[in-house]
């Protein structure tokens, strides 16, 4: 549209522009309107020119009637195609002035307009600080000026750049640095001009005359990037380079005053001009005075009387008044502590002192060391009042009470700690004593008595020999009574243990055993016994059987189920038993006692070292392939009651007096034990021996030369291979 | 042509006290000299290591890591290496020069009583209260001992290794030595429990000290009493015996706070060496000069044959 109305615009011009006087103006309908490109451009619409539209004004597209968008989904159905906002502008919304320009314009930072003069002072004045103090004044050559609307709607309500923003108020403000004089020694302040005499002007000014707010500086947050630490400031731009000259007192408190109060809008004119002056430098061209050439230092200058000046606020003097006391005070505060740092002011209310107490003085006898007070229980003292029982409670907190909470907690019996934790009480009795019946817990309690009675009795009757048998068969019918009043009446075969599973004929006898008991048959032991079997074998089974059914009797419903069966049944049934049983110890002692060290306390075992550590040892392996490791141990079956009299075979084996056949002892004469093992299986044993040691033989001869192994004797194979190793 | 052998010299003994060190540990469970014998550790009952020169008693490192008090130590051959056992069921090995720990050794059902490195400090070997002897690699990464020696019944209280014989001393009453080349375990059976065995340098014999008051020298081969000594007091602490430098005598700490040192071969007391009033807790014999390291209460004192007069002699050149 734009384009169309500049193009229009210039034909006019070139229309009225040209040098013979118009007859008549074109009509309308003649003239014509062209595009950018000098292509005749078509009104449609009245007088402003309406728009093309669809394809060559038609209401088609290129494609015809169908919208180019439609797309057939039935193949393409994933694809979606998604119009931008673009896709529905032409060129000139993409113009300059269009929606959405994609030609390059200026943007709001470099385009013209007013500055924000408060932000730029804000700026400056931490420019003062900065390293390069100049710094601003390159960017503002830089940045093109701009306004905000904010600005542009604040000048249009009537405010001016250096003005605060707000109401406006009566009277002139109070300056915001009133204590600026007082901080200037000596005769820095220039006279014409000054603020006492505005003051007075203000005391003058009319009732109806309104102020605008002073302006505030906004704190400025541009973070500091140099190293210096704070409170740092560069060198003085003010000092160095406006040539503070002779008539200017060496301020040491606030050396930047002249551009700061130019910065804030002070009313102190300095007539100073900019430049490298002084002394030195002589004077300029463009310096109309020369007065400082011949510069003469004046007493006039220098303070003549020590003490503050009056201050401007007409107080001086007053005996009494808080706050300027007060004021003056923390001025002095602040002078004391020099410059105050950019961006700190002094604090209103004084830092809380924390007050410190000393600690206590020990008296001269105290000893560090704490004495507990016994515990005092009341419930012994039992003359105490109650009120004294109290008090003791309260002072020492050592009052132990009778209650259970009190004590330790290995005090407290499983109930008292099921309820301490909250448990539930278990199900079944509590003693083990209720899981028997009547007649069985007055045997138990019994039981102490009994013996003396049972060994007074048949003694008396036959002699010792005779006696003992007769015990032990007694014994035996007590048991059987035993196992018959615990198995009578049991109905529940349910799960027993089966303490011959591994001889089912046997296990089928103990069964049936079993079964005979829970009828309550008195001889079930003697009828469910092989009649096929020895006598020994017999005698031997029904003291198994009668055992085993007192073992394993039946638990009673509320034992049993406390407990639960493994779910890995333990098939192993033998036990791992080192091979070579340590001697007897009573012989030991005995030698020790006679002091004959050597044979008697000396024995000797076959141990296999780990093969790494004899790797580590430098050691060769002297049991090559042998996977043991300690000592070689034994598979012994686990329920053997043979496992149970090896005291027995110990003894009848003499203890080992070795003949003295040589220092070292071969592994096959260890312990007399083994010497019995090795005559049992005697034939085999041998050629088992004897082909070992071939092999040995046949080894060392491939490992070692044939001189070292002429040397070796065959009989002692384990010295003959470290003779080997020694030599080698 | 043969020179005139010299006079053979009297047996000299460490009768002068050299140094006192007062180590700041506590009780010194024991004190150990290093390889060469230039360095001595103490152990200390405050649960650290510590690592002084024999020479000047100058402190050189603490080595602290352990969580109970350290009842052995042992140094590597190669002097880069410590290891310790503690109270705290652990075997620690140490790097000697950073004081960092190398590897810190656990397996032990109870306080370990002894510790000592094989000869190339590729193992080391620890003895428990728990009866076992467990065999630590320190070559590889691996946490497990290589291998454990249970057949003591009762507490291991000392151990010793030379050369491929492993030495126990069990409180079972029974020295074991096992002996790796042979693959077999000789059981001498004492009957008094073992408070401290050692091998003598020549390696045919084994010492051993037991809570009767004796130490007994036995002949490593057979088992057969060589020599008994008696004159101390030892019944009820874990006290240390050893062979002077040459096998020359037998020493023994003793209850009474005296060290007594009988001649080998006589077995006669040559010397009660009078230590302080308490305890001798440990001693320990220099590997090749005639220089005695004792440990009692908190302080470790050095004992030589002859005054030193080189003290000063730093401090003047």
């Amino acid at each position: 549209l734009a384009t169309v109305n500049a193009a229009f615009s210039l034909n006019l011009i070139l229309y009225f522009s040209s040098d013979e006087p118009l007859k008549k103006p074109i009509p309308l309908h003649e003239q014509t309107v062209k595009d950018e490109k000098g292509r005749y451009k078509r009104f449609h619409g009245a007088f402003t020119g309406g728009f093309s539209a669809g394809y060559f004004n038609t209401v088609g597209s290129k494609e015809g009637w169908t919208p180019s968008t439609f797309v057939s989904s039935r193949q393409q159905k994933a694809e979606k195609h998604n119009a931008r906002p673009e896709d529905f502008m032409d060129e000139e919304d993409f113009s300059e002035h269009g929606i959405a320009p994609r030609e390059i314009t200026t943007s709001q930072e470099f385009s013209s307009g007013h500055r924000d003069e408060t932000r730029e002072k804000a700026r400056a004045v931490n420019a003062q600080a900065a390293l390069i103090p100049g710094d601003t004044l390159l960017e503002e050559l830089i940045a093109p000026a701009q306004s905000s609307i904010g600005v542009e709607l604040l000048r249009k309500m009537g405010w001016r750049e250096g003005q605060g923003v707000g109401p406006r108020v009566k009277r002139k403000p109070r300056r915001q640095q009133p204590d600026n004089s007082t901080k200037l020694y000596g005769c820095a302040m220039p006279p014409a001009g000054s603020e006492e005499s505005e003051d007075d002007e203000e005391e003058f000014a009319p009732e109806n005359v309104t102020f605008a707010p002073k302006d505030v500086t906004p704190v400025d947050f541009t973070p500091r990037l140099g190293l210096q630490g704070l409170g740092y400031s560069g060198l003085d731009p003010g000092l160095a380079l406006l040539g503070q000259g002779a008539s200017e007192h060496i301020n040491l408190f606030n050396p930047q005053s002249e551009t700061r109060g130019q910065l804030f809008g002070d009313k102190q004119k300095h007539t100073r001009r900019g430049g490298v002056a002084g002394q030195a430098f002589g004077v300029g061209a463009l310096e109309d005075d020369d007065e400082d050439i011949y510069h003469r230092d004046s007493m006039s200058r220098y303070d003549t009387v020590l003490g503050g000046e009056e201050p401007g606020d007409g107080l001086y003097g007053w005996t009494a008044p808080q706050q300027y006391t007060k004021r003056k005070d923390k001025n002095k505060d602040a002078l004391y502590l020099g410059k105050i740092l950019e961006g700190f002011t002094l604090a209103q209310k004084p830092a809380e002192e924390k007050t410190i107490f000393p600690p206590p003085i020990l008296p001269r006898d105290y000893r560090p060391v704490h004495h507990f007070r016994p515990v005092i229980q009341v419930s012994r003292l039992s003359g105490v009042s109650p009120a004294l029982a109290e008090a003791l409670k309260s002072s020492r907190g050592h009052m132990t009470k009778d209650e259970p909470q009190q004590e330790g907690r290995h005090q407290l019996d499983s109930g008292q700690r099921r309820t301490l934790l909250g448990e539930e009480t278990l199900q079944g009795p509590t003693s083990v004593m209720e899981l028997l019946r009547p007649e069985d817990r007055e045997r138990l309690q019994n039981i102490p008595l009994r013996p003396a009675g049972m060994s007074a009795g048949p003694s008396a009757l036959s002699g010792v020999m005779s006696s003992s048998v007769q015990q032990q068969q007694q014994q035996q019918q007590q048991q059987q009574q035993e196992a018959l009043t615990m198995w009578r009446g049991v109905q529940t075969s349910s799960q027993t243990f089966k303490p011959f599973e591994k001889n089912p004929s046997k296990q089928a006898r103990y069964e049936l055993y079993l079964n005979r008991l829970k009828q309550g048959d008195k001889d079930a032991l003697e009828q469910s016994l092989d009649l096929g079997m020895t006598e020994w074998e017999r005698s031997r089974e029904r003291e198994e059987f009668v055992r085993a059914s007192i073992l394993y009797r039946p638990s009673s419903s509320s034992l049993s189920s406390r407990f639960t069966r493994a779910k890995h049944q333990e098939d192993e049934d033998t036990v791992e038993v080192n091979r070579d049983q340590e001697g007897d110890v009573d012989d030991k002692q005995a030698a020790v006692k006679m002091k004959m060290f050597g044979k008697l306390t000396r024995e000797t075992f076959e141990w296999h070292p780990d093969k790494l550590l004899c790797k580590r040892f430098n050691v060769p392996d002297p049991y090559p392939g042998s996977g043991v490791v300690g000592l070689p141990k034994v598979k012994r079956d686990k329920f053997s009651v043979f496992n149970f009299l090896t005291m027995t075979e110990n003894r009848a084996t003499p203890a080992p007096p070795k003949p003295a056949e040589s220092g070292k002892k071969s592994r096959w004469d260890v312990s007399g034990q083994t010497e019995d093992e090795e005559e049992k299986k005697d034939p085999l044993s041998e050629l088992l021996s004897a082909a070992r040691n071939q092999t040995t033989e046949t080894k060392l001869d491939q490992t070692s030369s044939p001189a070292v192994s002429t040397s070796v004797s065959s009989v002692q194979p384990r010295d003959s291979k470290h003779e080997v190793h020694c030599q080698k | 042509m043969a020179f005139p052998q010299p006079r053979p010299q009297a047996p000299q003994l460490p009768q002068h006290l050299l140094r006192t060190i007062d180590c700041q540990q506590g009780a010194v469970r024991a004190v150990r000299f290093n390889v060469d014998g230039n360095y001595l550790l103490s152990c200390g009952s405050d649960k650290s290591l510590k690592l002084w020169t024999v020479s000047r008693g100058t402190l050189l490192k603490t080595y602290s890591g352990h969580g109970y008090e350290v009842l052995d130590a042992d140094g590597s051959y190669d002097n880069s290496q410590l290891c310790s056992c503690s109270s705290d069921k652990t075997v620690i090995l140490w790097d000697v020069a950073t004081g960092q720990v190398t590897r810190k050794l656990r397996g032990h059902a109870g306080k370990v009583n002894c510790v000592q490195f094989n000869e190339e400090a590729t193992v080391i070997l620890s003895g428990s209260i728990d009866g076992t002897v467990r065999c630590w690699d320190t070559r590889s990464r691996r946490f497990e001992p290589i291998q454990v020696l249970d057949e003591a019944r009762d507490s291991i209280s000392s151990l010793k290794v030379a050369q491929h014989e492993l030495l126990t001393g069990s409180v079972d009453g029974r020295v074991r030595r096992y002996d790796l080349r042979m693959g077999q375990l000789h059981v001498d059976f004492i009957d008094s429990p073992i408070t401290c065995v050692c091998f003598s340098q020549d390696g045919q014999c084994t010492l051993s000290s037991s809570l009767d008051s004796a130490v007994r020298l036995l002949d490593k081969s057979t088992g057969e009493m060589l020599g008994e000594y008696k004159g101390h007091k030892m019944k009820g602490y874990k006290l240390d015996c050893c062979l002077s430098s040459k096998d020359t005598h037998v020493l023994s700490c003793s209850e009474d706070g005296h060290v007594y040192c009988w001649d080998l071969v006589e077995g006669s007391l040559s010397l009660k060496l009078p230590v302080g009033k308490a305890v001798v807790q440990s001693l320990s014999f220099h590997p090749s000069e005639t220089r005695l390291l004792t440990a009692m209460e908190g302080r470790v004192q050095v004992w030589g044959s002859e005054p030193e007069e080189t003290m000063d002699d730093p401090t003047q050149t």
